[in-house]
């Protein structure tokens, strides 16, 4: 009987600390971040594109970095939900009734949700090479929309199954065509959780390195075209901390927490999009 | 009538989609496969996985110690994270209060959303130096860049990635189980251990199997503290050289060397194998535990 309490409070005590460890785990990230990035971070960093000799410590800042990533998400993001929105409202209304298929895409999704982002890049860039395109802010648009379709897919569809059938029926019996349902009631009802996936994906490109490694290249500009190569804040970061000059390591981890601060700023905006603005929802 | 029409037009343009998304990993696998295929034709495959002689200067393609170093860094890193989440998992599902939980759900997000290469830069500033302190007691040179660098950066990363999928499957397990056991005079931890774990077993194996094939591909965060040297490694004191860093180090030189492209090629296309193999069986198991209740 004693053996048993013991074994109970072990066992207790082993399950709160390892869910403390993955806290301690986050904040220990996110404050060494902090720690090492503070200190060289500067208006000058952020307002400023490369100078000469900048990656010799030299002046200048990372605006081509952060601008270029934002172009990048953006557009990747926009091209995932020109072809992820119109999926995901297949799967829900269209094939309502068919479980089973839409089970076999849940499925397929989830497997090309797995495959790494590097085999993203890979195939981005084989493809670019078979096309003829040079690496370009267009070559990485299109590579980072191919990898976050399957997430943002996912993510909406968790949000569109939670709608009841009623509604869907409801409006089909007002005599209207279920590609009116799809974008007129499912859009309103469902509008936050799929503002709070599309915010998701773009968190997921804005961080993702190893997909635009090949395709978008590195650049010291500020991209003008499409055709342009770009330079992404992963990269910045990744490249900057590779040199063995300090104020360029520091750079790196100002850059980082830049980053750092960017995602920050998406996850919660999500998490507080997804609490408040129920204002066009229909309760039940 | 124009409303038929738009009707219609939508309809395509969703159908299109879908058919683009689900013949999407097709298209990737095919795609790797025939660049991969002008160096297998010249080389057996047994060659290419099973020597380790790397000079792709003189056409010698042995992917071992990168298939070796990928497997070390892999395994480790699940042995790390894999009793935590567990542990967590139960600890969220069967024992914590309702605050516990409003802590927990923010911080797995947050950590489910930060990008590799902040990881990285953590693994450079915190992890390296550790190791490179702790490992000259373990009969190292103690450069910190080793495998083990790379598997407990791996292992943090995948936690909230394995911690969501255990979550579910301890979720999915009807109450009416728990109750009976408790009911019947069983404590809290010996309905976890002879119910709860038992009932979730096909769960917690494809969880584990999932963040196995997420750990296998990562890049830039396990690239950055690895230390990248081409041997096979002898212990977890040891440089690695996994197999993502190999297509991420090489990109930029592999259209000078003749064959050298077709090898980058062939390791993605080892990676998509491996990934799609383990979440193959993976998702499998979790959907036929779905149906199962």
């Amino acid at each position: 009987m004693k053996f048993k309490k013991t074994e109970e409070t072990f066992f207790r005590w082993l399950m709160i600390l390892s869910t403390s460890v993955i806290v301690a785990g986050l904040l220990l990230i996110i404050s060494s971040i902090i720690y090492k990035g503070l200190p060289a971070l500067s208006w000058e960093m952020l307002s400023q594109t490369p100078k000469g000799g900048f990656y010799f410590g030299k002046e200048g800042g990372i605006l081509n970095a952060i601008i270029g990533s934002l172009y990048l998400s953006v557009g990747a993001t926009f091209l995932a939900l020109l072809i992820g929105l119109p999926v995901a409202l297949y799967m829900n209304i269209f094939l309502k009734k068919h479980n089973r298929i839409v089970n076999i895409i849940r499925f397929f999704l989830d497997l090309s949700w797995g495959i790494p982002s590097i085999v993203y890049g890979a195939f981005g860039f084989t493809m670019m090479i078979y096309f003829g395109l040079q690496s370009s802010l267009l070559a990485g648009m299109i590579t980072v929309s191919l990898f976050i379709i399957p997430i943002m897919i996912r993510a909406m569809d968790e949000v569109l199954k939670t709608v009841p059938i009623g509604l869907m029926e409801a409006s089909f019996s007002l005599g209207s065509t279920k590609s009116e349902t799809a974008f007129k009631v499912f859009l309103k009802q469902c509008f936050t959780g799929l503002v709070t996936a599309i915010l998701l994906s773009f968190g997921r490109a804005i961080g993702d390195a190893a997909s635009v490694l090949f395709t978008t290249g590195y650049t010291d500009n500020i991209p003008q075209s499409l055709g342009e190569p770009t330079a992404t804040l992963p990269l910045a970061i990744f490249f900057q901390l590779s040199s063995p000059i300090p104020e360029v390591k520091a750079r790196a981890y100002a850059s980082a927490l830049v980053l750092t601060v960017i995602i920050l700023i998406i996850s919660i905006s999500a998490r507080l999009l997804s609490k408040r603005y129920n204002k066009h929802k229909i309760k039940f | 009538m124009f409303r038929r029409l738009k009707d219609k037009l939508t309809k395509g343009w969703m159908i299109f989609c879908l058919v683009v998304v689900i013949l999407l990993p097709l298209f990737i696998g095919v795609g790797l496969m025939v660049k991969s295929s002008l160096l297998l034709e010249k080389h057996s495959v047994w060659n290419l996985l099973f020597t380790s002689s790397w000079q792709p200067l003189e056409g010698k393609f042995g992917f071992l110690p990168f298939i070796l170093s990928s497997l070390w860094i892999t395994i480790i890193a699940i042995l790390i994270s894999g009793p935590v989440c567990l542990l967590s998992a139960i600890y969220l599902t069967q024992y914590a209060k309702s605050f516990v939980l409003k802590i927990m759900h923010p911080v797995i997000d947050i950590l489910a959303g930060i990008p590799s290469v902040i990881f990285g830069v953590w693994g450079l500033l915190v992890v390296v130096p550790v190791i490179a302190r702790i490992s000259p007691f373990f009969g190292s040179a103690g450069s910190g860049y080793t495998i083990i660098s790379g598997a407990l950066v791996l292992s943090i990363m995948i936690i909230p990635f394995i911690l969501n999928i255990l979550i579910e499957v301890f979720r999915a397990i009807p109450e009416e189980l728990t109750e009976s056991s408790l009911s019947l005079g069983a404590t809290r931890w010996e309905t976890v251990k002879y119910v709860l774990v038992r009932k979730a077993f096909p769960g917690i194996i494809s969880a584990l199997g999932l963040g196995i094939s997420r750990a296998f591909g990562e890049t830039i965060a396990v690239l950055m503290v690895v230390g990248n040297v081409i041997t096979i490694p002898h212990g977890i004191f040891d440089p690695g050289y996994p197999l993502p860093a190999l297509i991420a180090n090489n990109y930029g030189e592999m259209l000078s060397i003749p064959m050298y492209d077709s090898a980058l090629m062939l390791s993605a296309f080892i990676l998509f194998i491996v990934v799609l193999v383990f979440n193959l069986f993976s998702r499998f198991a979790i959907a036929r535990l779905e149906r199962f209740y």
